[in-house]
């Protein structure tokens, strides 16, 4: 297993777009070294922050992380990424396939633009996790993106496909949706902000817009098959719709300022 | 009948003949609902009025009824099997007898309920009667395959309807069996011992009522512009004329006919029809069986009684 060991904390952002198991594969320990992960004129090489042991295989470990890694597995498309540690911003962006762990915390915009692959983020993830970056118009676009901890704010905006599993979410969850699922334990204020289709299911939530009106406790199929989706990746979250409290979540219909073809499942 | 050769199974003469079949487009449809009774009722219905091809656009039956664990959504289920032409015309009936039957159906979904090569646009078409409501939604099923479904508002809350569905390479329609009887009873009783015998085979429906059809045809007729015509060789009341192919102790003659999304399923249907009509045939006055053909130039499938009379394949 290829394993990249932080040795001290980078002295500027990284860049690792080029940095994944594939691309490695391909490099000899020098030429993996001398790969440019800097992001000022200095120049800065993997060598430099980090000891790069290689054997070829599709699972790179980056054992040490640091908030300064950005863009770890970005564009990535088969293979697993390890990070112990944090990582910095766009964590996963655009991302087709294969797999990518951080056990701590990913700074702002994990999975933007990802159209496969999982990522999981044990700790918690900055604002707009899942979202579109900026001038970009989709954000989460088919990928899976499972936080484990607390995400910030403007989760999956504008996300297109694909799944956030998240365990607490900040404002605007699910703003300009296109459409896709995030389910939540709890989203803050505002949830579902703008968006169009989408589905978004939660324990528990802040203030509502007055664009999203109650279409009352249905027991539709669709649930059925949302949850049996859902049950691989969080059974708490499939149990959200499975086994709510009152026996059918309640359904709320936004966001009605635009095609209004979104919904809101509340458990509670 | 002088000039059969006869085969004998379980003591009943079994002509040497084959049943002459052909290649058609087939699909299958699995519908649920909240009950077993609710999801038999929605497939009853689609198959309704869908005994021959020619005159009803499609043949359609019950394959089996399947338990919450067999179902796309955990609800008890019955598989449809249905069989056209060719693809495009299948997609016409699929369209039609799904949206008259199953979308008005209270608290059914449908789900594609097998492979194939060929896509047939379902829930894709019908979603226009959700008049721009119906939302799609791509969810993985059980083995990670992403699929689409529509989801189109009904006053009972959404019917749930799989994006498309696939007709499979392979599909044979028109085995048969021909059960010719002493009395009318019992020759009923014969067929039906084979209906039920050739039906649990999977992947098998037989379309006619009951799965036994009486009125047996040949291709044309005497009237100009006749398609097909009545079965005159084996209709009792025309024993004794020529070109007759019944014995005098034959008084009535029962057909069941096979449809299958293989060949290998029409060939195992009526392997398994044979044996338990024959087996029941002595107690109930079966006098013979046969099976129905055109001369072997119409239908690709050949399926000779004489490769049958093996219990196994």
């Amino acid at each position: 297993m290829p394993v990249l060991t932080l040795r001290e904390a980078p002295p500027e952002r990284l860049d690792f777009l080029a940095v994944n198991p594939l691309a490695l594969s391909g490099l000899s320990q020098g030429d993996a070294e001398r790969l440019v992960v800097g992001t000022t004129r200095r120049g800065l090489v993997l060598g430099d922050c980090f000891t790069v042991a290689l054997d070829g295989s599709d699972t790179l470990t980056i054992a040490g992380g640091h908030e300064r890694l950005d863009r770890v597995g970005a564009a990535m498309s088969e293979g697993a990424i390890r990070v112990e540690g944090d990582v910095g911003q766009r964590l996963g962006a655009g991302m087709a396939g294969g797999s990518l762990t951080v056990t701590g915390n990913a700074g702002p915009f994990a999975g933007s633009g990802a159209t496969g692959g999982t990522i999981v983020i044990e700790g918690d993830a900055g604002d707009h996790a899942g979202g579109a970056v900026h001038a970009a118009k989709v954000g989460l676009d088919g990928a899976t993106l499972v936080i484990r901890g607390s995400a910030g704010d403007y989760l999956g905006d504008s996300m297109r496909r694909g799944l956030i599993v998240v365990e607490r979410a900040g404002a605007f969850a699910g703003a300009r949706m296109i459409a896709g699922t995030i389910a939540a334990g709890t989203v803050g204020d505002h949830p579902g902000y703008g968006m169009r289709r989408g589905t978004l299911v939660v324990g528990g939530h802040g203030s509502l817009m007055p664009t999203f009106v109650e279409t009352g406790a249905l027991d539709l199929v669709y649930l059925r098959l949302l949850a049996k989706s859902l049950r691989p990746v969080s059974a708490r979250h499939a149990d959200l719709l499975a086994n709510a409290p009152n026996g059918v979540p309640k359904r709320y219909s936004g966001d009605l300022a635009t095609i209004g073809k979104g919904e809101l499942w509340v458990a509670a | 009948m002088a000039e059969m050769t006869h085969l004998t199974l379980n003591g009943i003469p079994v002509e040497d003949t084959f049943a002459e079949a052909f290649d058609v487009a087939g699909t299958a449809l699995i519908v649920t609902n909240d009950t077993a009774r609710w999801a038999m009722i929605a497939a009853t219905v689609m198959t309704g009025f869908a005994t021959s091809v020619i005159g009803c656009g499609a043949e359609a039956g019950i394959d089996a009824e399947l338990s919450p664990e067999e179902t796309p959504d955990g609800r008890p289920g019955v598989r449809i099997l249905l069989f056209g032409f060719e693809p495009n015309g299948l997609k016409d009936q699929l369209i039609k007898r799904v949206g008259q039957c199953i979308l008005t159906c209270p608290g059914t979904a449908a789900y594609a309920g097998v492979d194939g090569p060929t896509k047939i646009k379902l829930g894709g078409a019908i979603r226009y009667f959700g008049d721009g409501f119906a939302v799609a939604k791509r969810l993985p099923d059980e083995t990670g395959k992403l699929r689409r479904y529509w989801r189109i508002p009904v006053m009972d809350g959404e019917f749930l309807c799989e994006d498309f569905v696939r007709a499979v390479d392979g599909a044979v329609g028109g085995g048969n069996l021909l059960f010719l009887g002493r009395k009318h009873a019992d020759t009923l009783k014969v067929a039906e011992i084979a209906v039920e015998a050739a039906a649990a085979v999977p992947g098998a429906i037989l379309p006619f009522p009951g799965g036994i059809v009486r009125s047996g045809s040949k291709v044309g007729g005497r009237t100009k512009g006749m398609m097909a015509s009545t079965n005159d060789a084996y209709c009792p009341t025309l024993k004794g004329r020529a070109g007759s192919r019944l014995p005098p102790e034959c008084n009535v003659v029962l057909e069941i006919v096979i449809d299958a999304l293989t060949s290998q399923g029409v060939s195992d249907s009526m392997r398994a029809a044979l044996h338990a009509a024959t087996e029941v045939g002595a107690a109930h006055g079966l006098v013979a069986v046969t099976a129905g053909n055109y001369g072997g130039n119409l239908g690709r499938h050949h399926y000779h009684l004489r490769d049958l009379l093996a219990k196994e394949a």
